[in-house]
C-alpha cells in the first residue's frame, strides 16, 4: 500500500501571535484502515486537529503529511479530496436542495465527471441507508438522516480518511445509535480510516485506538482498554469512564479479582459468570 | 409554583397545508418544588412545551397554569411580565445570545429590563457568579473573549440573576465535556435544593433523568406517553422501547446479569459502589461454605 498514513510531526499551532499556543509540539500518526477515536476537554485542542488535517488551518510551527504529502495551500485540493469531513451541526453543512444535489456537491468541486457521480450518489446513499430520499429535501430531514446525508457526501467522493467532528452531540439518542451503526457499516466494508472527535465514552470503546489530548498537548495513546484502566488520572483532565470501567474498580475494591479491565457488559458478564459457577 | 397543563394543544400554522400538531390534548401536574424531567425524541413536543411556561407560546385550546397565572387559548394574559420574571428558561446553547460588551452588562440586562435597583442588580451578579463559578475578575471582560464553558455559565448567570422560582432547563449540558457536564447539573440541582426553586429538564440522558429528577415526563408524538417516577418508569423498559428509547446504563446491566446469571438483583437506587458489594455476595455467595 506504501504510504498511507496522515502524519503530524511536531506541530504547533496558534490562532494568533499574541495569543496562547492552542497545540503544542503535538505528533502522531493515523495508520491505514484504523478508527481512532480522539478525546479531550473543552478546548483541549481535538477540533484544531481536525481543522488542521484537512488544510482548513495551516500550523505555524511542524508539518502535516498526508499519504506522504505535505498540507499546504497549494496541495489543499489533493488532500480535500483524501481527507472528508462532518461537522457537528446538521443544520450548517447543506448547500442542495434535494438530498442528492448535496450529495452531489461536493464531487461537482472536485470536477468528477456525471457518470461517475450519478454512480457515486446511488452507491453513497445505500451505504449510510438513505436510498429512495434522493429527492428529499435536506432540512425536512430527522438530525441522524441529514448527518447520515452529510457522510455520504463525504463517501461519494472516496476518501481514504473521514474526520467525524462531534457528529452526533447534537442528535437525540436514536440519531446517535444510527450514525454509530452506519460508521460501523462503512468502516468494516470499506478500505478507510476514521477520525472520531467525541465526548461519548461508549463510542469511545468501539474505536481501534485513543488519542487523549490535554491542554493542547497529547496525554495518551493507546487501546481504549489501556485508556479506562487509567479512571483517577482521566478524571483529574476533566474526563471520566465508562459505567463498566466504574464498576469494575468497585468489584475489584470489594474484593472481586478481575482478571482484565472490561469494555462492556458482555465482557463483564463473563467475569462475573466465572465467578459464579467455580466453586 | 405548582405548573399545570389542562388538555394542552398548540398547532402550528392552524389551517395551512404547513398545519402541524405539535402538542395533543396533553395533562400533567408538577408541584411545586418538585424536579420534573421532560423526554422525547426530536420533535415529539418538548420544546414547544417549555415555550408555554413562560408564555412564549399560547395554547390553542386547554389550559396551561403556572402558580397564579392562567393561560388560555385566545385569552391575553396581560401578566405576562410577571410571569417571565419568575419563569426563568435557559434555551439549548445559550452562549448564542451573548451579545454585551461585558459579561457583568451581559448578566445585568435581564433585571434592567424588568426595573431592578442598580445595587440589588449588583447583589444578584455577584451571587448568580458565585452559583455559577465564574471568577469576579472576569466580570468586566467580553464574554466573547471566553471559552465556550465560561460563556455558557455566564449565559446561565444571566437567567439566575432574574432570581426566578422556576427554572427550566433545555439540554443544558450539551456539547460540554464529562467533567463540564457534571459541574453544571449538580450547580443546577445545588440552586434547586437551596432555593426550593421547580425546576423543569428537557434531556435526552436518561442518566441525568435518573440521577436527578424525582418525576419523569416522556413526550411521544405530542402526546405524554408515561409519567412517573424514575424508578417506575425505567422498570417498563419494553414500554419505552417501543418509542426507542433506552433505560439508563445500570439498570440495563443489572438486568442482564438478572437475566444471564439467573440470580435475584433490583435496582433500587443503589450507588455503583453498593452495587459491586451486592454483586460480589452473589457471585462468592456459594463459597462461604467452602
Amino acid at each position: 500500500m506504501g504510504n498511507t498514513q496522515i502524519e503530524f510531526r511536531n506541530v504547533s499551532f496558534r490562532y494568533q501571535e499574541d495569543m496562547p499556543w492552542v497545540l503544542k509540539d503535538v505528533s502522531f500518526t493515523i495508520y491505514n484502515n484504523e478508527w481512532v477515536a480522539m478525546i479531550g476537554h473543552n478546548g483541549s485542542g481535538k477540533s484544531t486537529i481536525a481543522k488542521l488535517m484537512n488544510g482548513l488551518l495551516f500550523p505555524q510551527e511542524g508539518e502535516i503529511l498526508v499519504d506522504g504529502q505535505p498540507v499546504t495551500a497549494s496541495t489543499v485540493w489533493d488532500i480535500r479530496r483524501k481527507v472528508g469531513m462532518v461537522f457537528q451541526n446538521p443544520d450548517n453543512q447543506f448547500v442542495g436542495t434535494t438530498v442528492r444535489d448535496d450529495v452531489a456537491f461536493g464531487m461537482e468541486n472536485h470536477g468528477m465527471a456525471r457518470d461517475l457521480m450519478l454512480e457515486r450518489i446511488t452507491e453513497s446513499l445505500e451505504a449510510v441507508g438513505m436510498n429512495g430520499y434522493e429527492r428529499h429535501e435536506p432540512h425536512r430531514l430527522s438530525g441522524g438522516q441529514k448527518q447520515r446525508v452529510a457522510i455520504a457526501s463525504v463517501l461519494a467522493v472516496s476518501p481514504q480518511y473521514i474526520i467525524l467532528d462531534e457528529a452526533t452531540a447534537m442528535l437525540d439518542p436514536k440519531g446517535r445509535k444510527e450514525i454509530m451503526e452506519t460508521i460501523r457499516e462503512v468502516q468494516s466494508a470499506r478500505d478507510l480510516s476514521l477520525i472520531t472527535i467525541t465526548h461519548d465514552l461508549l463510542e469511545v470503546t468501539q474505536a481501534d485506538r485513543v488519542i487523549v489530548m490535554n491542554k493542547g498537548e497529547i496525554w495518551m495513546e493507546g487501546t481504549p482498554r489501556e485508556l479506562f484502566a487509567k479512571k483517577e488520572q482521566l478524571i483529574e483532565i476533566g474526563l471520566d469512564t465508562p459505567f463498566v470501567s466504574k464498576l469494575a474498580d468497585e468489584l475489584k475494591d470489594a474484593g472481586l479479582p478481575l482478571t482484565r479491565e472490561p469494555l462492556n457488559h458482555q465482557e463483564l458478564l463473563e467475569e462475573l459468570w466465572t465467578f459464579h459457577s467455580t466453586r | 409554583m405548582d405548573i399545570s397543563f389542562d388538555k394542552v394543544s398548540y398547532t402550528y400554522q392552524p389551517n395551512t397545508p404547513f398545519e402541524h400538531r405539535a402538542l395533543d390534548e396533553v395533562s400533567f401536574r408538577i408541584n411545586s418544588g418538585s424536579y420534573v424531567a421532560v423526554i422525547g425524541h426530536t420533535g415529539s413536543g418538548k420544546s414547544t412545551l417549555i415555550q408555554h411556561l413562560n408564555g412564549l407560546l399560547q395554547p390553542t385550546s386547554g389550559e396551561v397554569k403556572v402558580g397564579e397565572y392562567h393561560l388560555k387559548a385566545n385569552e391575553k394574559n396581560k401578566q405576562l411580565r410577571k410571569l417571565r420574571e419568575q419563569v426563568g428558561v435557559v434555551f439549548q446553547y445559550p452562549e448564542h445570545q451573548l451579545f454585551e460588551e461585558t459579561v457583568a452588562k451581559d448578566i445585568a440586562f435581564g433585571p434592567q429590563n424588568f426595573g431592578v435597583p442598580q445595587e440589588e442588580i449588583h447583589r444578584r451578579t455577584r451571587e448568580a457568579v458565585k452559583a455559577t463559578q465564574i471568577h469576579e475578575d472576569l466580570l468586566e471582560r467580553s464574554p466573547f473573549d471566553l471559552s465556550g464553558g465560561q460563556m455558557r455559565r455566564v449565559a446561565i448567570s444571566g437567567v439566575l440573576a432574574m432570581n426566578p422560582q422556576v427554572l427550566v432547563l433545555d439540554e443544558p449540558t450539551a456539547g460540554l465535556d464529562p467533567n463540564g457536564q457534571k459541574e453544571i447539573m449538580d450547580m443546577f440541582h445545588r440552586l434547586h435544593k437551596d432555593k426550593q426553586l421547580t425546576t423543569i429538564l428537557v434531556t435526552h440522558s436518561m442518566e441525568d433523568a435518573l440521577a436527578y429528577a424525582d418525576h419523569i415526563v416522556i413526550l411521544n408524538q405530542g402526546k405524554v406517553y408515561m409519567e412517573s417516577a424514575p424508578l417506575e418508569i425505567f422498570k417498563q423498559q419494553q414500554a419505552l422501547e417501543d418509542v426507542q428509547l433506552d433505560v439508563p446504563e445500570v439498570i440495563q446491566f443489572v438486568t442482564k446479569v438478572r437475566d444471564q446469571l439467573g440470580v435475584e438483583l433490583e435496582y433500587t437506587g443503589q450507588s455503583i459502589a453498593e452495587l459491586a458489594k451486592e454483586l460480589t455476595r452473589i457471585v462468592k455467595g456459594d463459597r462461604v461454605y467452602e
